[in-house]
C-alpha cells in the first residue's frame, strides 16, 4: 500500500469519527422515568420520558388542539402537554414514551408520544397490578 | 394431530439437514461422490419436508386449528381469508418458517445450477448451505417452536395485529426474506473456497448472479416495507431509523459494497481478502438483523417477542464469524493481491472510495443502533440516538456515493488521463454547476438540497454522456438511432443494467430529497361542512358514518378535497376497532401523485359526529421513491440476464 492511500484512510476515518462524535453530542436523547426527571430536572435537554399515563389526568382541547396529560411511574408525576392528537393506543392506565424537553415552567413539552402496548394481545387484568408492570417493563426494554 | 405431525416434519428435516451437510463435508474431503450425491438428496427431502410443514401450517391456519398456539395467537374467527395466510408468517414463529423454506430453496437452487460446474466447492457450499439450514430449522424446534399445542383448545384465537392486515404483508417479508437468505449463497461460496484452497476468482465470477439477486429481493423488501410505513403507520413518513430498518439497512449497504468490488476483483485481480470479508460481513449482518429484531434486545416497532431466541442468534453468529476468520487466517498467504492500485485516478480508486464510504455508512447504521446498548453498558445512562443523528452522518457519506456513482462508470481504469477526465465529466460537471447555480437563484431550498439535486443531475448527465457515445458509434456502423440504443442494452446487458439501476437510484434520491424539503402537514378540527387550507388545496369535512365489518367496526371520514376548479376527490379516512384491540388504531387515505400526495389521518372525532380532528399532509415526490423501485426491478432484470455479446 502507498503512503497517500494510508493518509487518505487515515483522513477519511477521522472525518467519520468527528461526524459520528458530533451526531451524537447533538442528538443524544436521555431516557428518564418521572421519578428520574424530578429528582434532576435539566430545562432544553431532550428526554424521553417513559411511564404510565395518570387515570384522570388526560384532557384534550379540540378546538385548540391541546393535549395534556400526566406520566406518572407510581413514586412520581410529570405533567405533559403537546400539541395535537394523540396516537393510536394512547390512553389512560396504559404506557407511553414521551419525547421532548423539560420546560422549567413546571411541565414537559412534548414533541413526539410514542404509544406502547405489550407485543402480545393479553386480556387486561383490571384487579391486578401486573399489566402496568408489565408495560413498565417494556418500556424500561424501550428504552436500552 | 397438527401439532404432533408439524413437530415430527420438522425434527425428521433437522435431522436430514445435519445429516446432509456431514456427509456432504466427508464426501468432499475424501473424493466420494457417492456421499456428495446422498447430501444431495437430503438437500431435496429437507427443501421437501420444510415445504409440508409449511403448508401444514396454511392448512391449520385456513382451518381456525386453535389447538396450535401459533394459530390462536395470530387469528380469530372474524379474520379474513387472505389474512390467514399472511397470518402465518405474521410473528416469530411462523415468520422462521417462512424463512427455512426459503433458505431450503436456495439450497435447492444451488444443487440444481451448480451440482456439475462448481466441482471441487460444490460439496462444502452444500455443507455450509445445510448447516445454516439446520440452525434454522433447530430454532424452530427449540426456542420457537411454532407447533406447540394449546389446550384446552379455546373457541375463538385472540386475531392478528390489525396493522399487518395489510397487503405489504405478502410481498414485504417474502421479498425481505428472498433477500436475507439469498446472501446464504455467496457466504457459502466463499466458506467453500476457504476450505478447498480455491480462493481464486472462480467462486465470485459464480456468485455474482446470486449476489445480485439477493441484493434486489433485499433493495425492494426495503422499499415495501416503506412503502407499508407509509400507507399504514399513518405518520406520513416512510424511513424512521427504527432498529429493524437499519437491521435490514446494514446488510444492504455491505452487498452494495460487494456488488462494485467484485468488478475490481474480475479486472485487477484485487481487493480478495476485501471481497470475502465483504461477504462474511454481510451473512453476519443478516443474522444479526435477525437478532436484533427477534431477540428483544432494542425494542422497536415491529421487533417480535423476546425469549431464549437471542441466545441462539448470538451464539450462531459467533460461530459464523470465528468459523470465518479462521479459515481466511488459515488462508491467508494465498489471498494477497495480484494487482496494484496505479492511481488514485481511476475507476478502481473510485469503487475502493465506494466501498469505503458504504462501509462506513454501515458502521454508523450500526453504531447508532446500538449506542443505547452501549451506554448503558459503558457509563449507566440510557441515552438514544435518533434520525437526526443517522441524518446527519450519513447524509454526506450518501451524497458522495452519488457522486462517485457518476464518475465510478466513465474513468478509466488503471490510469485516467487528463484527455479522458474531460472527454468524459465536462459535460456533466456543467451541468451540475449549472443546475446548482440555478436551484441558488431559484431559492429551491437549501444548500443542501441544492448539491443534492445538482448532484443527481451531474449523474444522469454521466449516464446519458455514455449512452449517446454508444450508440453513436453503433450508428456510425449503420444501425438506426433506437435498434442502436435497444441493441446496447441487450448485448452489454451487464454494463447497462447497472446504469439503470444506478437511474433507479437517482430517482429515489430525488424523492426523498424532494419529500424531506417540500412536504408540508397542519392539523386542524373542522366542523360538518367546513374547510381547511393547505398549499392550495382545500379539504372539506363532508361526515362521519359507522359501519360493521367482518372483524371490526370503523368509522369513517368523509371529505372532499379541491384544488382549482377541477372536481373534487373524496377522501375516507377511518378509525378501525378491533375486539382483540383496547383502543381504535387509524386507517390512512390518500390521493397519490407524481409530485403531491395528499394524506389523510383520522384524529379525535366528537361523540355526536359533528366535528372532527384531522391529520393533513400534502407530501411531495414521495411517489418518486416507489418508481424508483420499478426503474430498479427493470435494471436489475436486465443486468443478470445471460451475456449475449461474445467474451471480451
Amino acid at each position: 500500500m502507498k503512503p497517500k492511500f494510508l493518509v487518505g484512510g487515515a483522513v477519511i476515518a477521522l472525518a467519520l469519527g468527528y461526524m459520528i462524535w458530533a451526531g451524537v453530542t447533538q442528538s443524544a436523547v436521555y431516557f428518564v422515568t418521572p421519578s428520574e426527571l424530578t429528582a434532576a430536572p435539566v430545562a432544553g435537554k431532550a428526554y424521553r420520558l417513559g411511564g404510565l399515563v395518570e387515570r384522570g389526568s388526560l384532557k384534550w382541547d379540540p378546538g385548540t388542539l391541546d393535549l395534556t396529560f400526566a406520566v406518572s411511574d407510581g413514586k412520581a408525576t410529570v405533567p405533559v402537554r403537546h400539541k395535537g392528537t394523540a396516537p393510536d393506543l394512547f390512553g389512560e392506565g396504559r404506557g407511553a414514551v414521551v419525547e421532548g424537553q423539560w420546560t422549567g415552567e413546571g411541565y414537559f413539552k412534548a414533541t413526539l408520544i410514542l404509544a406502547k402496548h405489550s407485543e402480545e394481545y393479553e386480556a387486561p387484568h383490571p384487579t391486578t397490578d401486573a399489566p402496568s408492570r408489565r408495560i413498565l417493563e417494556t418500556l424500561e426494554t424501550g428504552a436500552r | 394431530m397438527i401439532p404432533e405431525i408439524g413437530t415430527g416434519v420438522l425434527l425428521v428435516a433437522l435431522t436430514l439437514a445435519v445429516y446432509g451437510a456431514l456427509v456432504a463435508a466427508v464426501g468432499g474431503r475424501r473424493g466420494r461422490p457417492a456421499l456428495v450425491q446422498s447430501a444431495q438428496h437430503a438437500a431435496l427431502g429437507v427443501f421437501v419436508l420444510l415445504t409440508a410443514a409449511f403448508l401444514l401450517l396454511i392448512y391449520a391456519f385456513l382451518t381456525f386449528d386453535f389447538s396450535v398456539r401459533y394459530v390462536a395467537n395470530n387469528t380469530n374467527l372474524g379474520t379474513p381469508f387472505y389474512y390467514r395466510i399472511t397470518a402465518v408468517w405474521g410473528a416469530l414463529e411462523g415468520s422462521l418458517v417462512l424463512w427455512a423454506w426459503m433458505l431450503g430453496l436456495y439450497t435447492l437452487l444451488v444443487v440444481v445450477r451448480h451440482r456439475t460446474t462448481a466441482r471441487e466447492l460444490y460439496p462444502w457450499v452444500l455443507t455450509v448451505m445445510l448447516g445454516v439450514l439446520a440452525f434454522f430449522v433447530l430454532v424452530m424446534t427449540v426456542p420457537a417452536p411454532v407447533f406447540t399445542r394449546l389446550a384446552p383448545v379455546p373457541a375463538d384465537g385472540r386475531g392478528l395485529n390489525p396493522l399487518l392486515e395489510d397487503s405489504g404483508m405478502i410481498t414485504h417479508p417474502v421479498a425481505l426474506y428472498l433477500g436475507f437468505t439469498g446472501f446464504t449463497v455467496p457466504f457459502a461460496f466463499a466458506v467453500a473456497a476457504l476450505v478447498a484452497g480455491r480462493v481464486g476468482d472462480f467462486w465470485i465470477t459464480t456468485t455474482r448472479r446470486w449476489t445480485i439477486v439477493a441484493w434486489y429481493f433485499l433493495s425492494l423488501g426495503l422499499l415495501i416495507g416503506g412503502w407499508w410505513s407509509y400507507h399504514v403507520l399513518g405518520w406520513g413518513g416512510y424511513w424512521a431509523w427504527d432498529p429493524v430498518e437499519n437491521a435490514a439497512f446494514m446488510p444492504w449497504l455491505t452487498a452494495t459494497a460487494l456488488l462494485h468490488s467484485v468488478m475490481v476483483q474480475e479486472r485487477r485481480r484485487m481487493l480478495r481478502l476485501w471481497n470475502l470479508a465483504l461477504v462474511v460481513l454481510t451473512f453476519a449482518l443478516t443474522l444479526f438483523g435477525t437478532f436484533l429484531t427477534r431477540s428483544g434486545v432494542i425494542a422497536s416497532v415491529h421487533a417480535f417477542t423476546q425469549g431464549t431466541i437471542g441466545v441462539f442468534f448470538l451464539a450462531f453468529l459467533a460461530v459464523v464469524v470465528l468459523v470465518a476468520l479462521g479459515l481466511i487466517a488459515w488462508r491467508w498467504d494465498s489471498l494477497g493481491a495480484q494487482g496494484e492500485l496505479d492511481s488514485v485516478i481511476s475507476r478502481e480508486s473510485a469503487f475502493l472510495l465506494n466501498n469505503v464510504m458504504l462501509v462506513a455508512a454501515t458502521f454508523t447504521v450500526f453504531f447508532g443502533t446500538v449506542f443505547p446498548l452501549l451506554s448503558e453498558a459503558v457509563r449507566g445512562v440510557k441515552v438514544s440516538v435518533g434520525a437526526p443523528f443517522f441524518n446527519q452522518v450519513n447524509v454526506p457519506l450518501f451524497l458522495s456515493l452519488i457522486f462517485l456513482m457518476g464518475v465510478g462508470p466513465l474513468i478509466a481504469w488503471r490510469r485516467a488521463s487528463l484527455a479522458n477526465l474531460k472527454r468524459n465529466f465536462l459535460g456533466p460537471v456543467l451541468v451540475g454547476v449549472v443546475a446548482a447555480a440555478l436551484f441558488r437563484l431559484l431559492g429551491v431550498g437549501s444548500v443542501l438540497v441544492a448539491v443534492a439535486l445538482a448532484l443527481t443531475l451531474f449523474v444522469a448527465a454521466c449516464i446519458a454522456v455514455d449512452l449517446f457515445r454508444a450508440t453513436r458509434a453503433r450508428r456510425a456502423m449503420g444501425e438506426r438511432t433506437l435498434p442502436a440504443l435497444g441493441g446496447l442494452l441487450l448485448r452489454h446487458n451487464r454494463r447497462y443494467g447497472g446504469f439503470v439501476v444506478h437511474f433507479a437510484v437517482l430517482v429515489v434520491a430525488v424523492g426523498v430529497t424532494g419529500s424531506q424539503t417540500w412536504s408540508v402537514h397542519t392539523e386542524t378540527t373542522l366542523k360538518r361542512g367546513e374547510q381547511a387550507e393547505l398549499a392550495g388545496y382545500h379539504i372539506r369535512f363532508d361526515g362521519l358514518h359507522e359501519s360493521q365489518e367482518s372483524n371490526h367496526s370503523k368509522v369513517t371520514g368523509t371529505f372532499t378535497v379541491v384544488n382549482g376548479k377541477a372536481a373534487g376527490t373524496v377522501l375516507q379516512p377511518a378509525k378501525k376497532r378491533y375486539p382483540q384491540e383496547q383502543s381504535p388504531i387509524a386507517y390512512v387515505d390518500y390521493r397519490l401523485g407524481f409530485i403531491d400526495d395528499i394524506y389523510l389521518v383520522l384524529g379525535d372525532f366528537a361523540p355526536d359526529h359533528t366535528s372532527v380532528t384531522v391529520k393533513i399532509q400534502v407530501n411531495r415526490m414521495v411517489s418518486w421513491i416507489w418508481l424508483g423501485g420499478v426503474v430498479l426491478t427493470l435494471g436489475t432484470v436486465l443486468s443478470v440476464l445471460p451475456e449475449r455479446r461474445k467474451a471480451a
